[in-house]
């Protein structure tokens, strides 16, 4: 079959409209904000012409739009929604809840940074307000890999009762156009069967059951800690999910790749791009990683480091590839105000402290609202990598 | 997720609520309107907290607790995903306190209304935020001592007039909008009744006297659920189709004074003659708009 013609050119919110059209959720609510909007009107004008078939529940606020999901979830139906930014932060309360009470909600964060002051073009600071929040978080780098990750979030959701959401870094993927593979229906249930919670874990009058209840200090704890090993052991889950993906949907994996002549080493969790022993490793989330990748082409001795999922951790993956350098870059776009970025802390947290002490690593903001990343930049940022310094080094200009 | 065992019982015995309160006398009450074909949203508040402590519930219907403001749109959710089911003969039933209603909840509130979904929403009015401790919330009426709004040698207590939800979910076009009193709970099940054959939102608004909030006796909650409706301070109530269609003041109607009412409890019981006079003026005009 002519690979070609499965694929169209299209732009990165339709990509993921026509995803979760054809995943077929049994509900949608979600409020408007830029840039995730596009993908909302989408999923609007489908269903108004009747080619998809779910609840379109028009929300007043994300803090609505969020619990309808929730509420739909918790009666044992697939959901969707889709949020950034203040709308993200402004339904944080639902999030915990979602995650909470273990409801399987998928939902899109198109990443763009928070206000004040306002700006609302990309940088990952919105979903890092809630990284902690006990929800799988992916990370996508280009169009088709976002809507992969959408099919994966609703397999890794149902099958572990947790929330997945799916990043995709606003205006540079939702707006923007690539060539994508929209799966089939028909191989979408291949992998992923229609949803059925286990009787006595939903709402239903034939078998009436409590959820949400209040959990005395006698009894709170344990909760968390089982949310907690459960994310952990997930890790395992994914990677095994991935390969099962990957058979399924070849055509679907090959287009996400990112091509690079070199090698290229994959487990689900992140993929590594480079030398075996390069002396410089990048690390990045997102479609950063799509420039630092053009950047170090015919670069030698760099290798490039994309976590692809950020909860949970997966630090076995990551030590295994950054004890291969002397020098770590690790390039973000958010920080953690008064102490350092957000991914800089978890690759330092993952670490033991032999690891720690004998790598240099090094933490580089770039692209804060929406401010473009070059290749000159990424470049200023190898050369300096190979100095020690721990202070955070902000990055917005090709100049020094 | 915890199984009832009293599949009897939709609201059973044995919870932490304080002895003799109102708004669980008025929530069994709501019971005796249902059947088990309806699915809870309950908001955070007292209803919630005395009904659920973990390992045990005392609920026999399915029920669900996400957050204080947002039961109204949780049941938008499940309502959504009932048709999505072909699920027709479920019906969803919203539960909050005053606070979820009338302030922290009121903008999901309006969503809910504004999206026409055919969902009861019963607030159980304390008149303060009672799970938190009596603080003053938009339903505490004029005069009203409250944590928040404490009366003082420098303070009538809560200087703002009752916020008119009434009035609110009649701006969205309820075709159902009704408001009784835990003294009167076959009025409180007739009503339910009435609003579940209503097809769109429908509201009702129900008094429940609060023993630690009121400062009242715990034998007292029938007696200011009924002296309420005899001021004509909080009237029964029914709007059908917008218009008045019920109201205890008709034909005939002698309100009992406001004194009566306000020198039963302690959270008005620092009011000057002149202040129950103020409230007396406030009985007065509710007399003249709920006349029927």
């Amino acid at each position: 079959m002519n690979k070609i013609s499965h694929q169209q050119i299209l732009e990165g919110s339709r990509a993921i409209a026509l995803t979760i059209k054809n995943i077929a959720p049994a509900v949608v609510s979600a409020y408007p904000i830029t840039p995730q909007t596009h993908i909302v009107e989408d999923l609007a004008k489908m269903k108004a012409d009747g080619q998809a078939g779910f609840e379109y529940v028009r929300a007043e606020s994300e803090f609505a739009a969020a619990s309808i999901v929730l509420g739909a979830s918790a009666t044992g139906v697939r959901v969707y929604s889709a949020t950034s930014s203040q709308g993200l932060l402004l339904m944080a309360e639902v999030v915990y809840n979602i995650s909470g009470m273990r409801l399987p909600v998928v939902m899109t964060d198109a990443n763009r940074t928070i206000s004040s002051p306002i700006n609302i073009w990309n940088d990952h600071s919105d979903v890092m307000s809630i990284r902690d929040a006990g929800w799988i978080q992916l990370f996508t780098a280009n169009h088709q890999e976002a809507v992969n990750a959408h099919i994966l979030a609703y397999k890794l959701a149902e099958k572990l009762q947790l929330p997945v959401m799916v990043n995709v870094d606003g205006f540079i993927l939702t707006h923007s156009y690539e060539p994508v593979i929209i799966p089939e229906v028909g191989k979408i249930k291949e992998f992923l069967p229609a949803y059925q919670p286990e009787d006595g874990t939903y709402l239903n009058p034939n078998n009436p059951v409590t959820l949400g209840a209040f959990f005395t200090p006698a009894h709170y704890m344990e909760t968390r800690a089982a949310l907690h090993e459960d994310l952990i052991s997930a890790l395992e889950t994914i990677k095994k999910e991935y390969r099962l993906f990957k058979k399924i949907f070849k055509d679907e994996t090959d287009l996400a790749a990112m091509p690079f002549a070199g090698d290229v080493f994959s487990d689900g969790l992140i993929v590594y791009y480079g030398p075996k022993r390069p002396e410089t490793i990048l690390v990045a989330l997102g479609s950063l990683n799509g420039t630092i990748l053009e950047t170090i082409k015919g670069l030698k001795n760099i290798g490039l480091l994309k976590i692809k999922v950020y909860r949970p951790f997966p630090a076995a993956s990551v030590n295994n590839i950054l004890r291969r350098a002397k020098n770590i870059a690790v390039i973000e776009k958010a920080i953690n105000f008064g102490q350092a970025g957000p991914l800089y802390s978890d690759i330092k947290a993952g670490l033991n402290a032999d690891e720690a002490k004998n790598l240099n690593i090094r933490n580089y903001i770039v692209g804060l609202g929406g401010r473009d990343v070059t290749k000159k930049m990424i470049l200023k940022i190898i050369k300096d990598s190979g100095r020690r310094e721990s202070a955070v080094k902000f990055v917005g200009s090709d100049e020094n | 997720m915890i199984k009832n065992y009293y599949t009897n019982k939709f609201l059973a015995p044995g919870h932490n609520a304080c002895a003799g309160c109102g708004q669980l006398s008025a929530a069994q009450a709501v019971m005796r309107g249902l059947n088990k074909d309806v699915i809870i949203a309950n908001a955070t508040g007292c209803l919630e907290v005395t009904t659920t402590a973990y390992p045990q519930s005392a609920w026999g219907l399915p029920w669900i607790h996400s957050l204080f403001e947002n039961a109204a749109s949780v049941a938008s959710g499940i309502l959504a995903a009932l048709k999505q089911k072909g699920d027709t003969k479920t019906k969803v039933v919203v539960q909050a306190g005053d606070g979820g209603t009338f302030d922290i909840g009121l903008g999901l509130i309006s969503g809910l209304w504004e999206r026409g979904e055919n969902i009861l929403y019963i607030c159980y009015d304390t008149e303060a935020y009672s799970n938190t401790g009596i603080q003053a919330s938009g339903s505490t009426p004029y005069g009203a001592s409250t944590t928040t709004t404490p009366e003082g040698a420098a303070s009538i207590g809560s200087t703002q007039r009752k916020k008119d939800m009434l009035a609110i979910a009649l701006a969205h076009g309820l075709k159902y909008v009704a408001q009784t009193t835990a003294g009167f709970p076959d009025d409180i099940t007739s009503k339910v009744k009435k609003a579940l054959g209503v097809s769109g939102p429908s509201y009702i608004q129900i008094l429940c006297p609060c023993m630690p909030g009121w400062k009242i006796n715990n034998d007292q909650a029938v007696a200011m659920g009924k002296l309420a409706v005899q001021t004509a301070l909080y009237p029964l109530l029914e709007y059908i189709d917008g218009w008045l269609a019920a109201s205890s003041v008709k034909e005939g109607f002698q309100a009992h004074p406001a004194g009566e009412y306000l020198k039963s409890q302690g959270r008005f019981k620092h009011l000057k003659d002149s202040d129950i006079a103020d409230i007396d003026g406030l009985a007065q005009e509710n007399i003249k708009k709920y006349k029927i």
